[in-house]
């Protein structure tokens, strides 16, 4: 069984928020219609996303950390703001795990975004119906797409990589690495929704320096290497 | 959360209607009081007035929907979704109470069957009512049996006020009794809401920021949450009332719901004048939605904690 997911990397994550806007680009340009905006250029801006950055200070003057933190929908592999659901709109897909809405039966009761711990679900205010992060569902199944473009459009507009798409439940998967090799974790395992997204955690900075100065030492000509006594006769 | 008044009135009004359906029933089948001594007009007006709660409550939840008319696409779900198990009870649960009432005005013998098959209809419906609420286990103030229990006795107990305001018009006769029950449901009420207040008072978060974004820190602050002006997550999930309010509501409630009642109930002689039955209704009604009010204003959801600080 597939489960499609989100590695977020939040060693890398700048805080940029090309994914948020390319995120809205891609989206509100789809056949289900705009993310609508309300008084964009006006006095209290508000509209329709499916993914946000956010930004918290861990840590007390001046030894704190800036943490960038984009929050999408998780793609719940027990996902509680479907079976909630009184139409059947929102639903799990088998075929690759992502928890999606059909926009034509939804009735915006909002019941979902009330059972969804993570507050990744919004009301688009203007059409009615709730809406979340799809993973792009119609770019990752277009396949009149080259296959480097079938990923989602935040991952595609990182510029620092700190996105990764991918089968979690494929042990061999970029995702299915990056978490078994950097402690990759989910949000809010105390309601044990078994978020499929990961994040993986900030490393020390002496960590990241040793593992940098090891890449550095490596790609040196070997003229410049420092010298290995255990090679000398 | 952030209140829905739309949710708040449907609630409160089908748990009124549900209450005097109750209370019709334990007269009809002689649980309460004498006979009855001038026919079945209470029975027959008693269940006009339930089904007119019942209906406005269930127009109320129109208000809740983005797109009302596809209202009836909620019965779809009845195997996962006690919302959808709501929507099914409700209309079925109406026209009981429709042919109840009609049976005793027409004379027909169905009339205690159908008293019957209502009474497990309307505990069904508190059930899966309150379950709507209960079922959200991480809005941990509404995730516990005393949901179940307070939206049973609060819909029971403004139903029996109702009730007796009813009977004090039309048969004297049984107001004294009904007027006993009402004031026993109000204690009952009062009792099981207020020992719902002392557990939520004890609650402690199981979500926190370090849970929220898995960064197990003890001093994490959020600097951003990642836009500036409102979002549906800042609207649905905030009331924005200082706390003087909320506790405002909090006194407001037990006054009007359960001591003003109990007060009109046994000091002002409510069973005998219709007009004091009637204003202790209106009262306790007035209690219940700031009651309602309340226990949304006080469940926090855990998505709150990623929505702490604008810039």
């Amino acid at each position: 069984m597939t489960q499609l997911a989100l590695v977020i990397d939040l060693n890398v994550c700048v805080g940029c928020h090309a994914c948020v806007t390319s995120c809205k680009e891609w989206n509100t340009s789809g056949v289900a219609g705009s993310l609508s905006d309300e008084n964009p250029y006006g006095k209290d801006p508000s509209g329709t996303f499916f993914n946000r950055v956010q930004t918290f200070e861990v840590g007390t003057f001046p030894d704190t950390q800036t943490v960038h933190f984009p929050k999408s929908c998780l793609h719940c592999e027990d996902p509680p703001c479907v079976p909630v659901c009184p139409t059947g709109a929102s639903y799990k897909r088998e075929s690759d795990g992502l928890v999606l809405i059909d926009y034509d039966k939804c009735i915006g009761c909002k019941y979902c975004a009330w059972a969804c711990p993570y507050g990744v679900r919004e009301l688009d205010e203007n059409q009615k119906v709730m809406k979340k992060c799809t993973m792009c569902v119609d770019r990752i199944n277009d396949t009149s797409l080259a296959d480097e473009q079938r990923k989602p459009a935040c991952v595609l507009a990182c510029p620092t990589n700190a996105r990764l798409y991918g089968d979690i439940h494929d042990p061999e998967s970029i995702v299915s690495k990056a978490i078994r090799e950097n402690g990759g974790y989910q949000l809010m395992p105390e309601w044990e929704t078994k978020p499929a997204n990961h994040y993986l955690p900030r490393r020390s900075a002496s960590a990241i320096d040793n593992e940098l100065s090891s890449k550095v030492e490596q790609q040196r000509p070997n003229s410049l290497r420092a010298t290995d006594a255990s090679s000398k006769p | 959360m952030n209140p829905a008044f739309s949710v708040i009135f449907l609630t409160t009004l089908i748990g009124a209607g549900q209450g005097l359906f109750l209370a019709l029933v334990a007269v009809e089948c002689g649980l309460i009081g004498s006979a009855l001594a001038t026919g079945t007009a209470l029975l027959v007006r008693g269940d006009a007035i339930a089904l007119l709660l019942l209906v406005a409550g269930l127009i109320a939840s129109f208000f809740h929907l983005g797109h009302p008319e596809r209202a009836w696409r909620a019965v779809a779900m009845w195997r996962t979704s006690w919302l959808s198990r709501e929507v099914i009870v409700l209309p079925v649960f109406m026209a009981v109470v429709a042919l109840h009432g009609w049976g005793h005005y027409a004379g027909v013998n169905l009339a205690s069957a159908l008293g019957i098959t209502g009474v497990v209809l309307c505990f069904a419906l508190f059930y899966i009512t309150a379950m709507n609420y209960v079922c959200i286990k991480f809005l941990q103030e509404w995730a516990t049996p005393l949901t179940i229990v307070n939206y049973t006795l609060l819909g029971c107990a403004s139903g029996f006020t109702l009730a007796t305001a009813l009977a004090a018009a039309m048969e004297p006769s049984l107001a004294p009794a009904i007027a006993r029950w009402a004031l026993i449901l109000t204690l009952a009420a009062a009792a099981s809401r207020i020992a719902s207040l002392v557990r939520n008072a004890g609650l402690r978060p199981k979500s926190t920021l370090q849970s929220a974004i898995g960064i197990p820190h003890p001093r994490i602050v959020q600097k951003s949450q990642g836009f500036m002006g409102s979002s549906f997550n800042t609207r649905e999930f905030f009331h924005g009332k200082t706390r003087q309010v909320v506790q405002g509501a909090k006194w407001g409630f037990l006054l009007l719901a359960f001591v003003m009642p109990v007060m009109l109930l046994t000091l002002a002689d409510a069973e005998r004048n219709g007009a004091i039955a009637i204003a202790t209704f209106v009262i306790q009604y007035v209690g219940l939605l700031a009651e309602r009010w309340f226990f949304f204003a006080q469940a926090r959801h855990p998505q709150n904690l990623y929505y702490q600080a604008t810039s």
